[in-house]
């Protein structure tokens, strides 16, 4: 069955109808990242995009019970150039298509994706529909794609966060209270990992609800589409700002930098993949990153002489990452938390650790 | 770290006359170190016994020894030649081990000659197998298991703690006598019983044997601040028990999960630093067994390799180039990638193709040979085929070989039921169309996985191809312009040859690439940019595919 790809600026690519059928709208963005498409499907931060793999051959692996970053998939749309129709792991338990069908993930296989990528690339990322309904013509696409809603100033947040606060990890050294903007399990589970007892906040939770927990340290979690778009927890980073260790991922460090009064801007295209190189301004060590922000903090807009830029992406110079020097908060722009993606950041989780040891020293 | 002032003079050692196992790869790598060196401003002074190598032309380096390699002459050049350092990583495994040779000497102290990239130390302990596997038992990376017996209750103790199979090795014993593999409890008290016999002090070591499990290699490189980036990987379709130089391998890594990959990744960058490679690219070889996961280190290869000239054209990131740098004290991050121009060398290569590498035999000209493939490497070169599907590079890979193949194609004998069980079951260079054949002839692929134990992946994808030439020739009987153009189409795309389609249709070749361009089923281009276009590429190279849109545009002269 032939499925199509409309970009708003009138662009389409067609190809076959890959895992359920249906009619969605997104912003299209594409990800580098060779292996690991299962955590990306389940990432929340996909929450109103339509992904393009940019590795052809997806599915070989098929999809497991372990390997997902939340209890669902949430991209809008998935766009790859060959779908594997067996799944050869020992772990699979299911086949890549089926999983999509099950979740009415819509799909296209056989799209030039390094076409749609060069694209993306020069055009910058932008609104698409992806559809498996041949009654649907190209005009109507491109007329429903044209009124669809854009990603900047949404609110895409309420979406995907819990809906009640939640207990992860019941025991452990220090109370961690994550708040959920869309977290990925694999922060969850690297704070439990080292001893932490890990409570999951909504995202429209109060400062004064999340202090009250008598927390050793709070993360702030990734999350998808633009920062200025969730006021109200800019408003609960602001309460917890000082008051409390903080650690931001993603969205969350986006967040803070909000909090402490910078801006945001939007990225052409985005940083999607797991082959970043980032630079510690302290150490001079550069770490291999996973990244999937369409928004970044505006250097400029910090001018608190009391932050300091701590990573920086050797790819286009962006910041990547900040700490207070008096208050006890840092972020990153980047996951340390991998999954897809290498493990080199992950000592981030122990600077955390540090840092609720050392306030509650 | 900005490069070393105090390197002016530095000796390189090539790789010898061009032998099995060792070929053009290290011509390669040396000249790309030669030139790297030369345009840094250092004067290189080269050793390399074969004058029919591009790095002994003349230009490569300010002066070229063609003369033996061995540790007598290489001391003589050095006490002419006074370098103030040795690059051994780069020539191979002869370059290494001469290095280590006259290190061990006490020559390179002798004339103040420091060893860079990687040092004697490191070097011993990779090659070493007692401590590699003390240095990968520290870091808790596992090896296959294996212990030692002096008796036969005790051999049997250790077979039953191990399992079956098992490979058995008399310990000090010539050539190799007595050792074996069992895949039973009586092969292996027969095997054991000689085995302890022919040792001279009566000792045997016992090996968990991971034949048949799925082999992989990663290409790593380290620089003096200790980052390390994953330039490469690589998965074979062999499985383990046959050498890597003559297995069939595909980049990148197909049927690994990202969490087992990152396992991967992250043993081979402990793997790196525990060896103490200090700067420039290391080979790092695992085993997983495909029942459960478990993975195993298999070695450590301290120095460029057959794969890194591999890995290097598979991703568009120079290794050999960026190892000599990385030897003057350039740190990645400081050099920049020559394809994008604007990003640094310090990152990992992601790629949007897939690559297959097949092995290219002679056994025609070795009559007393055996066509037979194991651990000892007899393949006399390679091709690399790049597509976007794994079908399409199979294809393209297998035309280029120059042995008549057209691509995929039919094994042009008859063969009983019998003869094809062993030639599946025992590799050998027509292996792949041996699985051809099975599949013609329905096997099952679950059946074919358990004689071949090739990833059912490999053979699901062999097996498109089969049924997919089953459709082509259902319309054998229709003239050209009848079959329909999509199909055509399609198998452009996965691969097929016009003279393979030619045949399918009982047309001619003319006949049908006529048919083809008239219908606009032309090829397109697309780059080696090491990025997944993700970045502009501003020299990149370019392989063919048949997609919707062309990067390489050609250009009249007049423009």
């Amino acid at each position: 069955m032939k499925a199509l790809l409309m970009l708003e600026d009138g662009t389409c690519f067609e190809g076959q109808t890959f895992g359920a059928s249906g009619t969605k709208t997104g912003e299209v963005v594409f990800n580098t990242s060779m292996s690991g498409y299962q955590e990306i499907l389940t990432d929340p931060s996909y929450k109103g995009q339509i992904v393009a793999m940019t590795y052809p051959l997806i599915g070989n692996y098929g999809v497991n019970e372990e390997d997902v970053e939340s209890h669902r998939p949430w991209v809008e749309g998935f766009l790859i150039r060959e779908k594997s129709n067996l799944a050869s792991n020992w772990r699979s338990t299911e086949s890549l298509e089926d999983y999509l069908r099950q979740h009415d993930i819509p799909g296209i296989e056989g799209i030039d994706t390094r076409a749609l990528t060069r694209h993306i690339r020069s055009a910058g990322a932008m609104k698409a529909v992806i559809s498996t309904d041949e009654a649907i013509s190209r005009d109507s696409l491109l007329t429903l794609v044209r009124k669809s809603d854009s990603l900047v100033g949404k609110d895409l947040v309420k979406e995907v966060t819990s809906d009640k606060p939640q207990c992860w990890n019941k025991k452990g050294a220090y109370k961690v209270v994550v708040l959920d903007c869309g977290v990925k399990y694999n922060i969850l589970r690297e704070l439990a990992k080292r001893n932490c007892e890990v409570y999951v906040a909504p995202a429209y939770s109060s400062a004064k609800d999340i202090l009250g927990q008598k927390p050793h340290g709070v993360l702030l979690s990734n999350g998808p589409g633009d920062p200025a778009g969730v006021p109200y927890v800019v408003e609960t980073v602001k309460g917890l700002v000082g008051k409390i260790p903080l650690f931001g991922i993603c969205l969350g460090h986006q967040m803070l930098g909000l909090a402490l009064g910078g801006k945001t801007f939007k990225l052409k295209f985005g940083h999607h993949g797991a082959n970043h190189p980032v630079k510690d301004t302290t150490t001079g060590k550069i770490a291999i990153t996973v990244q999937n922000h369409g928004f970044c903090v505006d250097v400029e807009s910090l001018n608190d002489p009391d932050i300091e830029i701590t990573h920086i992406n050797l790819n286009d110079q962006t910041v990547e990452g900040l700490r207070h020097k008096k208050l006890p908060l840092f972020a990153v722009q980047f996951h340390p938390e991998a999954s897809p993606g290498p493990n080199d950041a992950k000592y981030l989780f122990d600077e955390f650790i540090n840092l609720m040891k050392q306030n509650n020293a | 770290m900005p490069k070393r002032k105090d390197l002016k003079k530095i000796l390189i050692i090539g790789s010898g006359p061009i032998i099995i196992g060792q070929a053009c790869e290290f011509d390669y790598s040396g000249t790309q170190a030669c030139k790297v060196l030369q345009s840094e401003g250092v004067e290189v002074v080269l050793l390399n016994s074969n004058p029919a190598t591009i790095m002994t032309d003349p230009v490569m380096a300010d002066r070229t020894y063609i003369e033996p390699i061995n540790a007598e002459i290489l001391e003589k050049i050095i006490k002419k030649e006074r370098p103030d350092a040795l690059i051994p990583t780069l020539g191979g495994q002869t370059g290494l081990n001469v290095a280590i040779e006259i290190a061990e000497a006490g020559v390179l102290e002798k004339y103040n000659v420091e060893m860079i990239g990687a040092k004697p130390e490191a070097i011993k302990k990779a090659e070493d197998r007692e401590l590699f596997k003390k240095a990968m038992e520290k870091i808790g990376l596992a090896l296959p298991k294996s212990d030692q017996a002096r008796t036969l209750e005790e051999a049997l103790k250790v077979a039953e703690t191990i399992g079956f199979p098992l490979i058995i090795r008399p310990s000090f014993t010539l050539g190799g006598t007595g050792s074996g593999i069992a895949y039973n409890k009586e092969e292996f008290r027969e095997i054991a019983k000689t085995g302890l016999e022919c040792s001279m002090i009566s000792e045997i070591l016992i090996e968990e044997s991971v034949i048949g499990w799925k082999e992989y290699e990663l290409e790593v490189m380290r620089d003096l601040m200790d980052n390390v980036v994953i330039i490469c990987s690589i998965e074979n379709l062999d499985p383990m028990g046959i050498h890597t130089g003559d297995s069939i391998t595909v980049a990148p890594v197909q049927t690994l999960t990202d969490r087992e990959y990152q396992k991967m990744r992250d043993a081979s960058i402990a793997c790196i630093r525990e060896i103490g490679v200090e700067t420039g690219g290391s080979n790092i070889q695992f085993a997983v067994n495909p029942d459960d996961g478990r993975m195993v280190i298999i070695e450590m290869n301290p120095r460029v390799s057959r794969s890194s000239a591999l890995a290097s054209k598979a991703t568009g990131f120079p290794i050999a180039k960026i190892a000599a740098k990385l030897a003057l004290g350039y740190t990645l991050d400081e050099i920049q990638n020559d394809i994008t121009k604007e990003t640094p060398a310090c990152f990992e290569p992601t790629i949007d193709y897939c690559v297959v590498k097949i092995p290219r035999f002679t056994f025609e000209k070795f009559p007393e040979a055996q066509p037979v493939l194991d651990t000892s490497m007899r393949s006399v070169g390679e091709v690399m085929a790049i597509g976007r599907t794994f079908k399409e590079s199979l294809q393209k890979g297998l035309r280029s070989l120059e042995t008549g193949l057209t691509g995929l194609i039919d094994l042009k004998k008859d063969v009983d039921e019998f003869t094809l069980y062993e030639k599946l079951k025992t590799p050998n260079p027509e292996r792949i169309l041996f699985i051809k054949k099975a599949l013609q002839q329905e096997m099952e692929i679950d059946a074919l996985y358990e004689i071949t134990k090739i990833d059912r992946w490999f053979l699901h994808n062999i097996n498109e191809l089969v049924e997919f030439e089953k459709r082509l020739v259902s319309y054998r009987k229709l003239p050209l312009e009848h079959i329909p153009v999509e199909v055509v189409r399609e198998a452009k795309r996965l691969g097929f040859s016009d003279l393979q389609l030619a045949q399918f249709f009982q047309s001619d070749q003319q006949a049908l690439r006529a048919f083809r361009k008239k219908e606009n089923i032309t090829p397109t281009y697309k780059s080696v940019d090491t990025c997944g276009a993700e970045f502009e590429a501003y020299t990149p190279y370019y392989y063919s595919t048949y997609e919707s849109e062309n990067e390489c545009e050609y250009q009249s002269k007049a423009e």
